[in-house]
């Protein structure tokens, strides 16, 4: 039985005293017309004063409140028994692998008798729904988390990572992570400097189409970030998503390069400052950057899954008022990564303010706000007076691996390893060499 | 009983393109522009439903597996017909327009309007469904003394335009999607095909007036829903003329007729479809050495011929008791809808380079008698649910007519085009925020609420001195708004506009001419010449023929044909000369030598002078030869 979500009041109260649940089928008699339908939840931000019903001929409609002069239940509800019927595994010789969720629904169906959309969640379930999975690996799933990922926090990235170490040191040898697309950057980054030297590519992937609808990129995604997370000759951890548009080419970028550059299309993520580690294309993987680390035995595997949360990740704007900076540092900040403008600059009379800061025990560094190009602060003065208060540059490393980063070192080591750390490359947040052609974002 | 006799039940639903500035769902201008940009390439999956409900329509199309093209211009679409970017709010036009038909045809309005997505998953829409929203229910359309009963009107966003279907892709251009459109479905009525005509012409009248209808072709599509006496309907999609209309109802009723005596002959003969439907048989071991051009061809691209017999089916493939309705064309057609390149009868052989021999050894094999009947089918590896499917419908030919979707075609017959979908699968689109009706939305609509047909008919009539005809014509047309235009900026005489913009056009039209690259402009720019005096009314048919042919303007055809008008001095001039040369003419038949002179007249000046003025100066010159003698 379906709770009568949205509802609220005398209306609530009426379909309450008449045995009337969400789903059921009733009929409602205004003085103009009788009518006949489901009932169907409200969302909370709809109005309370209309009852929402699914008609025969299948529309939706609300009716007024104060319209209505009875209803009568007609038939109770019976939930859809949704089947399962994952398809036989091909063969025993398949991988073992496993899909690890984090939230957002990767795949779901969708209850045409009220219109709700229902995730699948178990390995069995998600089987039935992409099929092609059964054909590549014998698929285990976990639901690790339900959240939306702009509420994706240090820990859940704590927490994934171990469960991640976990699943590949078990000999699990395709991983894969189902993550909405807000933060999947950043969880990214995370478990690129969390995990080290791991086995296999561990591929993190989202659907920037729901997966309610028939249009979905999220299957696709979702088998190519299973073959390339069993296929594919190198290890680390990416993002896999859309190159383009079109259904036919997948890219997967390195989990410290990798950034959401559009609001809603397919291909929103983009290597920055580099090229796509690999592109998928009529299922075959193209390697695109040399020197990726190889897939490599288990035993090197190791873990430094914590993150400090007193780091700020900041972009300056033209007059900011120093005073933000004072406040974090009395809130107990320990580091902060600034957006700068162009090469790296902020106006000058912050300087003063960090450079008290950071001489009381702040860590500070400089990333660009352009997102595109490499910071470097000893063309203009503002840049050297920048060096000189102590602030760091950070060459081309994107702002919010930068962030990541820098919360990651605080939660693993001491402080005066901190800055050899930020400055070191671990999981190829900094490139060396900027060329061109790797600028281009959008296009054909 | 003869088909004329068999009662059919009708029922319309009628799809209008709106004028609202802009698409339902973004800020998209409405035009038709399919030069490729960029060509997306895209699947679609159907989504999982419940257990046991497989739409059948929906199988289809995923089973042809096919991929889609879209074909993208930034003129007219955006990311949202892409599918790139969440749908923009809903344009409140549109809605008006719908809350402004169901006042005038007295439907009960929706209080709080819910846009929902309805499954498609036939390519024409890049997201897999079509945003619908259901806007008022109820209500009757009164015409031609009748009243029909109105079951819902909504507002949805139009599909893709399909532009070509190849083996594997089909391809669609972006520009139409998302144009908004008015669904108005009329409950089914027992009517005769005429009247079914003028229910619909009564409908489309009643949106133009509105002023919120788009005009011109394509812009209004009928989907009709026809059954005879207990049988399931048939709908046929996308009806676009009107006097289609009782071409493709009568036709279905002798179809799905005929199918009806089909199945009780077949009945009466004492089969059953299990034991009188044989296997697939696979033949093409006696086609290794054929002559036969079609199966050879078939044979060279990896095809085999599939042989079935049919116990008892002799002679029923060809019998064609009304124009164009045969059994072999019910198989055909749908062969070819899956996409297979058709099929072979019995029936019809020998034939297509297939002996007589051929035939005797292709009837052993099957085991098929003098009485039975078979069908070769061509088919693929892939084509085992095209198989399957005509195999089914052999099945029902025991049954009578069978419920599917069918498409007109030019010269109203139909043709099947796939299964009928099942009940509508919709949820919710909830991107798009519920919409309140207020009251204020519905006082303003009854503002657009039109008169009458009939009062808006009297009133053009006297206004402009037109008959009844050409009133009805001027707004029955395209250039409603053009008439308009000019009539209230040039001094031309109303009659001669409203000629021209309606029975010139049409004859054209009707000469093979394509007068649709005849916009307003173009056609403003004739009026003009025609008022200033540059141009008689007699050259105004050449001149639109030739703008059409040669797609230029008004006025550089005037240059072309070298139609200048001559002035009163010079064709006095010419009428004395032809006159004085043809005295003896004059003379012998005195009054009635008219005829012949102006004829000779009109030869010299025609296009470049007025008639009337013409035969006046000539009767002077006459008057004055037969005084002076």
């Amino acid at each position: 039985m379906e709770k009568l979500d949205g509802y609220s009041g005398a209306l609530k109260r009426l379909l309450e005293e008449n045995n009337v649940r969400a789903g059921d089928v009733i009929k409602v008699i205004t003085a103009e017309r009788e009518y006949v339908g489901t009932v169907i939840p409200r969302y909370e931000y709809a109005s309370q004063d209309f009852l929402t019903l699914k008609l025969l001929n299948g529309y939706n409609i609300g009716i007024r409140f104060d319209k209505i002069l009875l209803i009568t239940l007609i038939e109770k509800h019976s939930p859809p028994s949704f089947k399962s019927t994952p398809p036989e595994s091909k063969s025993e010789s398949l991988p073992h692998a496993v899909i690890v969720s984090t939230g957002g629904t990767i795949a779901s169906r969708v209850d045409y008798r009220t219109g709700g959309v229902r995730p699948a969640l178990s390995a069995s379930d998600l089987l039935s729904v992409v099929p092609e999975l059964a054909e590549i690996a014998k698929v285990d799933a976990e639901v690790l988390f339900s959240i939306y990922s702009e509420n994706m926090t240090q820990s859940n990235w704590t927490i994934l990572a171990k469960k991640l170490h976990e699943y590949v040191s078990k000999g699990y040898e395709g991983v894969v992570v189902t993550h909405g697309t807000d933060t999947m950057g950043y969880t990214a980054a995370a478990l690129s400097f969390a995990l080290k030297n791991t086995p296999i590519p561990i591929v993190l992937v989202g659907s920037q189409r729901s997966s309610d609808r028939p249009s979905s990129d999220a299957s696709s995604n979702l088998i190519s970030a299973m073959r390339a997370s069993i296929e594919a000759p190198f290890s680390g951890v990416y993002v896999l998503m859309h190159g383009w548009v079109s259904d036919e080419r997948m890219e997967m970028h390195l989990g410290t390069k990798v950034r959401k550059m559009h609001t809603s299309r397919r291909d929103a993520f983009k290597s920055i400052n580099t090229k796509p580690a690999a592109v998928y294309e009529n299922g075959r993987i193209r390697v695109l950057l040399d020197n990726l680390p190889k897939r490599r035995p288990p035993s090197y595997f190791e873990i430094f899954p914590n993150f400090d949360d007193r780091v700020a990740l900041i972009k300056f704007y033209p007059n900011m008022d120093p005073e933000i900076f004072s406040y974090l540092y009395e809130r107990g900040y320990r580091g902060i990564v600034l957006e700068g403008f162009g090469l790296g600059h902020v106006s000058s009379k912050v300087i003063p303010v960090l450079k008290k800061m950071i001489r009381d025990g702040m860590f500070v560094f400089m990333t660009s706000q352009c997102i595109f190009g490499r910071v470097r602060l000893t063309v203009y003065d503002t840049g050297r007076d920048l060096l000189e208060a102590g602030v760091i540059p950070l060459e081309d490393m994107l702002p919010e691996t930068a962030f990541v980063k820098l919360s990651w070192c605080l939660g693993n080591f001491e402080e005066d390893r901190v800055l050899d750390t930020m400055k070191a490359n671990i999981a190829y947040e900094y490139s060396s060499r900027t060329v061109l052609g790797e600028g281009e974002c959008f296009g054909g | 009983m003869e088909a004329k006799n068999f009662k059919a039940r009708v029922g319309l639903e009628i799809h209008q393109q709106l004028n609202v500035g802009r698409k339902l769902f973004c800020n998209c201008p409405i035009m038709e522009y399919d030069e490729a940009e960029y060509r997306i390439l895209r699947y679609l999956r159907p989504t999982q439903s419940e257990l046991g409900e497989v739409d059948p329509a929906v199988m289809f199309e995923f089973r042809k597996n096919k991929a889609n093209i879209y074909i993208y211009n930034s003129r007219a679409s955006c990311l949202v017909e892409c599918d790139e970017e969440p749908p923009h709010p809903i344009n409140m036009d549109a809605v008006k327009a719908a809350i402004t038909v169901a006042l005038a045809l007295g439907s009960k309005i929706v209080e709080e309007l819910h846009v929902m997505r309805k499954i498609v998953i036939d390519g024409s829409n890049t997201t897999g469904f079509q945003r619908t929203v259901l806007v008022a229910i109820d209500g009757a359309l009164k015409a031609d003394g009748i009243e029909v009963p109105v079951q819902t009107i909504s507002v949805e966003e139009d599909a893709a335009r399909l532009v070509e279907e190849r083996d594997d892709a089909k391809v669609f251009s972006l520009d139409r999607l998302g144009v908004p459109l008015i669904e108005i479905s009329l409950a089914p009525i027992e009517a005769d095909p005429k009247t079914v005509e003028r229910v619909a012409l009564a409908l489309g009248r009643l949106l133009r007036l509105t002023g919120f209808a788009a005009r011109g072709l394509g812009t209004i599509r009928q989907d009709i829903n026809i059954s005879i006496e207990g049988f399931p309907p048939c709908e046929v999609k996308g009806v676009q003329k009107l006097d289609l209309i009782p071409k493709v109802i009568e036709y279905e009723m002798m179809r799905q007729y005929h199918l009806y005596n089909v199945a009780t002959l077949l009945k009466e003969k004492g089969l059953d479809p299990d034991s009188s439907v044989g296997e697939y048989v696979d033949v093409t071991g006696l086609f290794e050495r054929t002559s036969s051009k079609v199966v050879r061809s078939a044979l060279d691209g990896g095809k085999r011929v599939y042989g079935i017999r049919l116990k008892g089916f002799s002679g029923l493939f060809k019998m064609e008791p009304y124009p164009s309705v045969r059994l072999g064309l019910e198989l055909a057609d749908m062969a070819r809808a899956y996409g297979l390149g058709g099929i072979i009868h019995s029936d019809e052989l020998p034939a297509y380079g297939i002996s007589l021999e051929d035939v005797e050894r292709i009837r052993a094999y099957l085991s098929a008698g003098e009485s039975d009947a078979f069908v070769l089918i061509l088919a693929g590896e892939r084509d085992y649910d095209a198989l399957l499917a005509l195999r089914h419908r052999m099945l029902q030919f025991f049954e009578g007519p069978v419920p599917e979707t069918r498409g007109p075609t030019g010269d109203g017959r139909t043709r099947y085009s796939r299964p009928r979908p099942g009940a509508a699968r919709m949820y919710p689109e909830t991107d798009i925020p519920l919409i309140k009706v207020t009251k204020e939305l519905i006082e303003e609509c009854r503002k657009f609420v039109p008169k009458p047909w009939n009062e808006v008919l009297k009133d053009y009539m006297q206004k402009y001195g037109l008959n009844e005809k050409l009133a009805n014509q001027v707004l029955d047309s395209v250039y409603l708004s053009l008439f308009e235009r000019v009539c209230s900026t040039t001094k031309l005489s109303p009659i001669l506009v409203a000629v021209i913009l309606t029975e010139h056009l049409v004859n054209i039209s009707r000469e093979g001419l394509d007068v649709s690259v005849l916009d307003e402009e173009r056609l403003l720019e004739l009026f003009q010449l025609l008022d200033s005096g540059k141009l008689s009314k007699e050259s105004v048919i050449d001149i639109l023929k030739c703008m059409c042919s040669e797609r230029i303007s008004a006025g550089d055809c005037v240059k072309r044909l070298g139609l200048k008008p001559i002035s009163e001095e010079e064709l006095a001039k010419i009428v004395y000369e032809t006159v004085s040369s043809n005295r003896a003419l004059v003379e012998s038949l005195k009054e009635r030598s008219f005829g012949p002179l102006m004829g000779m007249l009109m030869e010299k000046v025609r296009g470049k002078a007025d008639g009337g003025k013409v035969s006046r100066l000539l009767r002077d010159e006459i008057a004055k030869i037969l005084q002076g003698t």
